[in-house]
């Protein structure tokens, strides 16, 4: 029995690095590396045929951001540069009433975005951008001050608490074709 | 004569490198590769060069995710198709009306349970209109997909 074994030739593996080269290749052009990032956001579900009447919101809850077709950003009536939307967006939401004409709680304040269907969508993009970094950076700051660490670094529990604090709240409207595109 | 008995056995004893280990190392590359990358699912036929965003998340769990590209086509296909921002679903253009259809095939391709954390991907350029985007919004609303993620690459950008 042993002296059968010793007897079998041994297969050659020469050509094994050859065969995990073409493995290897295949692989490298088939497949991507690249990471898939981006701003997430949830669509309202399709109004129903007999809706309740959506409860009234006062209007100095609403922080109205409207973009036009030239991309040019009117804010609570105000002609504003981009650069500035989240420094007022951050103090409209963290109002707490001090302002009278402005939010009564982070809770109950809502940005209502309208773009023009000429809008560049790169615009739109770094508005929700703008408006999402706002709200970022007030739940950080309640992060450090109530649990000493940075929101990201929170577990479940104490970001769902953060998140009741700061609920992000940005309501789409239809968009109006002002500008006359398709 | 010494040295040239030096090099002489010197050239004759060179040990050939052994290569048997190359096959261990080209599979560990291999095996390197597979996990970290993901198979690409399509043909590009519209150019899309996502926007800037600082405040991006990682899309999690790929296989639930559904891609919806927006863009001017490639070059190749501008003289069939214009330069119009088009739409493109799996392999070839789609009018905005085809893609409830398409949710709809993608959400039947997949257990009834992960139907809920399916997202869907909209990846656009840049110069593209939201007039597209906003349709294709609406009838992602239609099919009941909710979950959006709008594509963009990491970085800043100039005011």
């Amino acid at each position: 029995m042993a002296s059968k074994r010793r007897g079998l030739p041994e297969i050659n593996a020469g050509s094994m690095a050859d065969i995990a080269f073409l493995l290897l290749i295949f692989f490298l052009v088939t497949t991507t590396m690249d990471q898939d990032t981006g701003i997430s956001r949830k669509l309202p579900p399709m109004p129903e045929e007999e809706q309740e009447k959506p409860p009234e919101i006062k209007a100095k809850n609403i922080y109205v951001v409207l973009i036009n077709s030239k991309n040019e950003l009117l804010v609570e009536g105000e002609w504003t540069q981009i650069s500035e939307l989240k420094d007022g967006a951050k103090k409209f939401i963290n109002n707490n009433g001090v302002d009278p004409s402005s939010s009564d709680s982070p809770q109950k304040a809502i940005i209502s975005l309208q773009n023009d269907r000429g809008t560049k969508y790169m615009t739109y993009i770094q508005v929700q951008n703008e408006l999402a970094a706002a709200y970022n950076e007030l739940r950080n700051e309640a992060a450090l001050s109530k649990f000493g660490e940075r929101y990201a670094d929170l577990n479940k529990k104490e970001k769902k608490e953060i998140r009741k604090l700061y609920p992000q709240k940005i309501s789409e409207a239809e968009p109006k074709n002002i500008g006359g595109n398709e | 004569m010494v040295m040239s008995k030096f090099s002489k056995n010197g050239k004759k004893g060179m040990p050939a490198i052994s290569t048997a280990s190359l096959p261990d190392i080209v599979f560990m590359l291999l095996f390197f590769f597979m996990v970290t990358t993901v198979m690409r699912e399509t043909t590009l036929f519209v150019n899309v060069v996502t926007p800037k965003a600082t405040e991006i998340k990682k899309l999690e769990k790929k296989s639930l995710v559904s891609y919806i590209y927006i863009g001017p086509p490639i070059k190749r296909m501008q003289a069939s198709f214009g330069t119009a921002a088009r739409i493109q679903l799996n392999d070839s253009f789609a009018s905005v009306d085809e893609i409830q259809e398409f949710i709809a095939s993608e959400q039947e391709a997949r257990d009834e349970k992960e139907i809920p954390y399916m997202t869907t991907s909209i990846k656009a350029d840049e110069s593209v209109k939201m007039g597209i985007i906003t349709d294709v919004k609406q009838e992602l609303r239609k099919a009941n997909s909710l979950k959006i993620n709008y594509s963009t690459r990491k970085g800043d950008w100039d005011y």
